[in-house]
């Protein structure tokens, strides 16, 4: 797949439960592979079931969605979500939850068990794949759901708040560390926060969302230089970059 | 560690209490009533005498306990999962199944020795329903509370419905199903204790603890009859004592409940 390629592309994609709201209303949006897409906007504004969309969780109302050409339903095997829960099995060790994608679709065990210590390796857990999750900080929790989305090695990974309940030092650092592991895999991410810094941070492209019904109001690019480390966060494009999409954010919100 | 010692002498000495306070009633009976309270020296002479008489019923009213709590556990498995699977099968059933928990069971227990004959089958049949709805309750409601995103997650993995029954659902509502078995596993003796108060036989050496005990009471063997009512007390306290091992084995390393005996 050459960089151009529309790995993802919407076509005036609009949502609806039942006969609720318009949750999603007409929605034009196209991701190249190697994208890393943040969707930011205030509440009710519809970017977590924009993701559920891609997800094939939920169906569209109007319009559609292909990826790589295909219908999300049948490409659900190259995409992984990150929850914002961690969501992990309590009675299964953090090296069977990692697995489970795996177990699921009945790998055999010798495969299964170098795709989990790949991930757990990945994410810097790999002594404590005998522990149970309860045993571990809400950071490592995270960690381990984001190791189980690895290991299906996929295209697409959707992230929806996976930081959101960290303080801020462990939420810097994981950051940090998901910049890393995507130097390794090369996967397309769509990213949904409430944080302008991580955003910025994380993505090439930032879509500032407005809510009533969900439109994307601004879309911002972000050319900070890789590979961005904490002394990014100091530089002055990052900064400006911020107050920016602060600002873009603000404007949304009051409309 | 004070506080380890307190838990231990103050039990104690509460127990201490009340058999000098047993022994100091009996003293004050006259002698024409003392029979009615046997002291504990006593029960203890009569259960050395009637040994093999309670161990046999001790054995029989075990079979019945552990056959009846058993097919319950069994029974009401395969409906909580049945339940589980359709809010309709749900619906249709729970109301009977309050009937059923609502009917006092021993005013069958004279017709069911018509249906199932006397001895074990009823025994069995009597502890089978006592035990029945707390566990049928407790494990249905365990596999309806299966946390929403795990069950997204399994759909988002395209889990099949056994794939979610197996890895999900059912190591979810272990916690609920352990609560239903610690009930039953209280209920399981009484509930042959009664079934065999009520329909137990004698034939085959089959009578158990609650036919032992109408025996002894109709003799006025009273001090026999305190330690048949002993016998029946230690008995539930190794069913509760079983269920509580399995439920640790079960539980320990993952479940809230057993937090903190974590480290």
């Amino acid at each position: 797949m050459t960089a151009l390629s529309p790995i993802v592309e919407f076509k005036s994609v609009s949502k609806r439960y039942g006969d609720g709201p318009t949750i999603l209303d007409q929605i034009e949006l196209t991701a190249q592979a190697g994208d890393f897409i943040s969707l930011i906007g205030p509440s009710g504004c519809g970017k977590s079931t924009l993701l559920r969309l891609i997800a094939g969780l939920n169906p569209v109302t109007e319009g559609s969605i292909t990826i790589a050409g295909r219908t999300p339903a049948q490409e659900a095997a190259e995409l992984a979500f990150v929850f914002q829960e961690p969501t992990l099995l309590p009675w299964l060790t953090v090296a069977r939850n990692v697995e489970l994608p795996q177990t699921l679709r009945r790998t055999a065990s010798a495969e299964r068990a170098a795709v989990r210590d790949r991930a757990l390796d990945l994410v810097k857990l790999g002594d404590r794949g005998g522990a149970y999750p309860r045993q571990l900080s809400g950071g490592q929790k995270m960690r381990v759901s984001i190791a189980r989305a690895l290991t299906l090695n996929p295209k697409i990974l959707l992230l929806d708040e996976p930081f959101g309940a960290l303080d801020e030092m462990t939420r810097e650092h994981l950051n940090e560390e998901l910049l890393a592991i995507r130097e390794q895999q090369a996967w397309t991410a769509f990213f949904v926060t409430h944080s302008v810094a991580e955003a910025v941070f994380l993505s090439n492209r930032i879509l500032v969302m407005s809510a009533n019904p969900g439109r994307i109001a601004h879309e911002i690019t972000v050319d900070l230089p890789s590979p961005r480390t904490s002394e990014t966060r100091l530089s002055r494009p990052y900064q400006d970059l911020v107050a920016e999409v602060s600002r873009l954010l603000r404007s949304v919100e009051s409309l | 560690m004070r506080r380890h010692a307190l838990n231990i002498l103050l039990p104690a000495a509460t127990g201490a209490l009340v058999i000098a306070l047993w022994y100091a009633i009996r003293h004050g009976l006259s002698e024409d009533f003392k029979f009615l309270l046997p002291t504990p020296d006593e029960i203890i002479a009569a259960l050395r005498d009637n040994s093999e008489t309670l161990g046999r019923a001790i054995f029989n009213t075990t079979k019945g306990a552990l056959l009846g709590f058993g097919l319950a556990i069994i029974g009401s498995g395969i409906l909580a999962l049945l339940m589980s699977l359709s809010s309709l099968v749900r619906v249709s059933l729970y109301p009977y199944l309050m009937i059923l928990q609502m009917t006092p069971i021993i005013i069958f227990a004279p017709i069911l020795i018509l249906w199932v004959g006397p001895g074990l089958p009823s025994v069995v049949v009597i502890t089978f329903l006592i035990c029945f709805f707390p566990l049928v309750v407790n494990t249905t409601q365990g596999l309806i509370s299966t946390d929403r995103n795990l069950v997204e997650l399994f759909k988002m993995y395209r889990a099949s419905r056994w794939q979610e029954i197996r890895l999900l659902r059912v190591p979810a509502a272990l916690p609920y199903f352990f609560t239903g078995l610690r009930i039953a596993a209280v209920l399981a003796p009484i509930g042959a204790l009664v079934g065999d108060y009520t329909a137990g036989s004698s034939a085959g050496n089959g009578g158990g603890l609650g036919f032992q005990a109408i025996i002894y009471s109709s003799q006025a063997r009273y001090p026999a009859l305190f330690a048949t009512a002993a016998v029946t007390c230690v008995l539930g306290f190794v069913f509760v004592a079983g269920v509580l091992t399995v439920s640790w084995f079960a539980l320990h390393k993952w479940h809230d409940s057993y937090q903190h005996n974590d480290h």
